[in-house]
C-alpha cells in the first residue's frame, strides 16, 4: 500500500498551542514539508519570534533560536554571519515584525541578508488578547480600538512587503494568503522560491502571508476566509512585489 | 614588542588575537576608536565586521553569533549600554558566551562624554530585568584592558555567560604601550549546545523562555548555582601596601589609578594608606575586603560616581570598620589631593596624616607655579 499523504518527518507529531482555526498550523506545515522535501534538515536554523509564533521551536524538529521581541532580523544576522551556507529563516508575526521590530527588518533588507522572512500577518496581536497590530485594517475592531481602527488616532496599515521592495538591498518579495487550498499552495511556492534565492545566495527574500485569527477577529473559519479575500487582500494586494528572477 | 595604542584599540586588537571573529556595533563616544579599529581588522583575519543600525540591533547579532558558536563581541559606552541592557538580559537566560565592553561616560541621560564610573550599579547587579549576573571586568591600564578582553573570552566560553568589560573614556581614550600576550588557552568546554545546523543529532533550541510553571524557577536554580561556582573561583583584586596599613583604600579603574598615587606619597610617613583594587566587580572581593576591616582604621571608597561601589564594600564589612566615601560625579574626576583631604577629614587628629596633605599641598602649589 503506497502512503499517499502523511504527517512531514520535520513537524513533529504534538499537540500545539495554538488556537482552533489558526493559520500557524498551517504554515510550520508547509515549512517542514519543503524541509523534508529538499532533505536539509541538518543544514537549516530557523528562528523563533515573540507573541504566538514562539513556541515554533516546539513543533520544528530543526536546530531554532528564540530572538526578543523584534530582534530576529538582527539574531538571524548574527547566526547567518556564522553559517553562512546553512539556510537560516525567521518565523515574524505582525507585531514583531512590522511595530518593535521594523528598524531591524528595514536594515536586514537593506544590507541584503540572505536570509528568508516569512512575515505571518494575522493584522492582530495574538498573544496578548488581541490588540491593535501596525497591520490591522482600518475600522478593524481590536480590544485597543474597541470603536474600529481610526488613521486620525492610530495611523495606516503598514504595507511591508511595498514599504521593502524600494530598498535595494531585497531581492524576493511576495505576499500570499492562506485562505483556500489553491492559496495554500501558492504558499508553499513562495516560501519555496524564498528558500531558493537564499540557497543561491541571491539576498534578502520577504513571503508575507494574511493569516487567519479566528478567535480574536471574533469570527469563525470560513468567515475569517472570508475575511482574508474580501477586506485583508485589498489593504495587502498579492503577488510578487520584487523577485529578482524579472526585475523591472 | 610594545604598541603605543589607545585603550579602545588595545580592547580590539585583543579580541582579535582572542579569536573573536564577529564583532557587532554602534558608534558613540567615547567608544569610538574602537569601532573604527576594529571594522579595519576584521576583514583582514575574514571576520565578520557590521555596523549596526542601533545598539539594540548590534546586541541580538551578537546574540545570533553566540548561538551559532561563534567567539563574539560588542561595545560601546553608558546610553548605548543601557539600550543594550534586554539583549544582555536574554542572552543570561540563555546561557550565551560573549564580551560586551562599556567605556562608561557621564550620565544621567545624554550626560556628557568624559570618564565616568557611574554604570556600576547597571553592571554588577544585572542591569537588565530578572535575576542574574554578567562577570564584570575592570581595567586600569591599556595593557590590563588588553589582558582582560583575551580573558574575557575564555571566561565567556567556559561558564557560557556574557562578561562585561567596564571601562571609562580615561581608560579607553589613554594611550600607554602595551604588549599582547598570547597565552595559551585554557581546555575549554566543547560548544555541544550551539546552533550548527541538526545533521545526525537531535535538534538544539536556543532560548530564555519557560511557560511552564516550576521550569523557569528550575532554570534558575541552575543559574544560581553557576554564579555561586564564579563567586568561588573567579574573583580578582590587586592590593597596594595594606599589610601595615592604617586606612584602606577602595577604587577601581581610573580612581584606582589615582589612589596608587595617594599610596605612594604615603609610603615614607607613619600614616600608611593601602589599596584594595577589584578587577573584577562581580564576583566582588568580599573576602578580602571583609578581612582587611577587621584589622584597619577605617576604609575609604574612591569613585567617579555619587557612590554606587561603596554600597558592596559595606555589605563586605558589614559594620567591622566605619566605611567612608569620596566620589565626583558628571565627568568630574578626582585628584590625589581631594583624596588627601578627605582622608584627614575623616581623621583631624591624626598629625602624620595631616602631614601627608601638607606635602600634597605644596606639591600641587609647586606644580601650579
Amino acid at each position: 500500500m503506497q502512503a499517499i499523504y502523511e504527517m512531514p518527518k520535520t513537524l513533529i507529531d504534538t499537540a500545539t498551542h495554538f488556537c482552533p482555526g489558526c493559520g500557524h498550523g498551517i504554515v510550520l506545515r508547509l515549512i517542514a514539508e519543503i524541509i523534508d522535501a529538499w532533505d536539509i534538515r541538518g543544514k537549516t536554523i530557523g528562528l523563533a519570534p515573540v507573541g504566538c509564533s514562539v513556541l515554533a521551536y516546539n513543533y520544528l524538529d530543526i536546530d531554532m533560536c528564540e530572538a526578543a521581541h523584534g530582534r530576529p532580523p538582527a539574531v538571524a544576522t548574527g547566526i547567518k554571519r556564522v553559517h553562512p551556507d546553512h539556510l537560516v529563516f525567521a518565523y515574524q508575526g505582525d507585531g514583531d515584525l512590522a511595530a518593535i521590530g521594523i528598524a531591524e527588518i528595514i536594515h536586514a533588507a537593506n544590507r541584503g541578508e540572505n536570509i528568508t522572512f516569512i512575515f505571518v500577518n494575522n493584522a492582530i496581536y495574538g498573544m496578548t488578547n488581541g490588540q491593535m497590530a501596525p497591520t490591522s485594517l482600518i475600522k478593524q475592531k481590536t480590544v485597543t480600538t474597541p470603536t474600529g481602527r481610526n488613521p486620525a488616532n492610530h495611523g495606516y496599515p503598514i504595507r511591508v512587503c511595498e514599504l521593502l521592495a524600494v530598498l535595494e538591498g531585497s531581492s524576493y518579495i511576495e505576499r500570499v494568503c492562506l485562505s483556500s487550498p489553491e492559496n495554500i499552495r501558492k504558499t508553499k511556492k513562495a516560501l519555496e522560491k524564498g528558500f531558493k534565492t537564499q540557497i543561491e545566495k541571491r539576498g534578502f527574500s520577504l513571503i508575507e502571508i494574511l493569516s487567519p485569527c479566528p478567535i480574536y477577529w471574533r469570527m469563525d473559519a470560513n468567515e475569517s476566509m472570508k475575511y482574508i479575500d474580501e477586506e485583508m487582500s485589498s489593504t495587502f494586494p498579492l503577488g510578487v512585489v520584487k523577485d529578482w528572477e524579472h526585475k523591472n | 614588542m610594545k604598541q603605543l595604542l589607545t585603550g579602545n584599540e588595545a580592547a580590539a586588537e585583543a579580541a582579535i588575537l582572542a579569536g573573536c571573529r564577529y564583532y557587532y556595533g554602534y558608534p558613540i563616544t567615547p567608544q569610538n576608536e574602537l569601532i573604527n579599529y576594529i571594522s579595519v581588522r576584521m576583514p583582514q583575519v575574514g571576520g565578520t565586521f557590521i555596523q549596526a543600525e542601533s545598539e539594540i540591533a548590534a546586541i541580538n547579532m551578537v546574540y545570533g553569533s553566540a548561538a551559532a558558536g561563534g567567539r563574539t563581541m560588542t561595545s560601546s559606552s553608558s546610553p548605548g549600554i543601557s539600550l543594550k541592557q534586554e539583549g544582555i538580559s536574554y542572552l543570561a537566560g540563555s546561557e550565551l558566551p560573549c564580551v560586551i565592553i562599556n567605556i562608561q561616560r557621564g550620565g544621567p541621560g545624554l550626560g556628557d562624554i568624559s570618564a565616568s564610573q557611574a554604570d556600576y550599579f547597571q553592571a554588577v547587579k544585572g542591569g537588565g530585568h530578572g535575576d542574574y549576573h554578567t562577570i564584570v571586568l575592570a581595567p586600569c591600564s591599556v595593557q590590563e584592558m588588553a589582558d582582560l578582553v583575551y580573558d574575557a573570552f575564555d571566561l565567556a566560553d567556559e561558564y557560557r555567560i556574557p562578561v562585561l568589560i567596564l571601562g571609562d573614556a580615561q581608560i579607553g581614550q589613554l594611550m600607554e604601550p602595551v604588549e599582547f600576550h598570547k597565552k595559551t588557552k585554557k581546555v575549554l568546554p566543547n560548544k555541544d549546545w550551539a546552533l550548527t545546523g541538526a545533521e545526525g543529532r537531535k535538534k538544539r533550541v536556543i532560548k530564555s523562555f519557560y511557560p511552564i510553571k516550576g521550569q523557569l524557577e528550575e532554570f534558575n536554580a541552575h543559574l544560581q548555582k553557576k554564579y555561586k561556582k564564579i563567586e568561588e573561583h573567579e574573583v580578582r583584586y590587586e592590593t597596594v601596601n595594606i599589610q601595615k596599613a592604617d586606612i584602606v583604600l577602595v577604587a577601581y579603574g581610573t580612581s584606582a589609578r589615582i589612589c596608587k598615587e595617594v599610596v605612594k606619597r604615603s609610603q615614607q610617613l607613619k600614616f600608611r594608606v593601602g589599596l584594595i583594587r577589584p578587577i573584577t566587580l562581580w564576583p566582588f572581593p568580599k573576602k578580602i575586603i571583609r578581612k582587611i576591616s577587621e584589622r584597619v582604621r577605617c576604609i575609604l571608597t574612591i569613585e567617579m560616581s555619587a557612590g554606587q561601589m561603596v554600597e558592596d564594600v559595606r555589605l563586605a564589612v558589614e559594620g567591622r570598620c566605619p566605611v567612608h566615601f569620596y566620589g565626583r560625579t558628571g565627568g568630574g574626576v578626582p585628584t590625589s589631593l581631594e583624596v588627601i583631604r578627605k582622608i584627614v577629614e575623616i581623621v583631624p587628629d591624626d598629625q602624620a596624616a595631616s602631614k601627608l596633605l601638607q606635602l600634597a599641598e605644596v606639591k600641587e602649589y609647586a606644580s601650579n607655579i
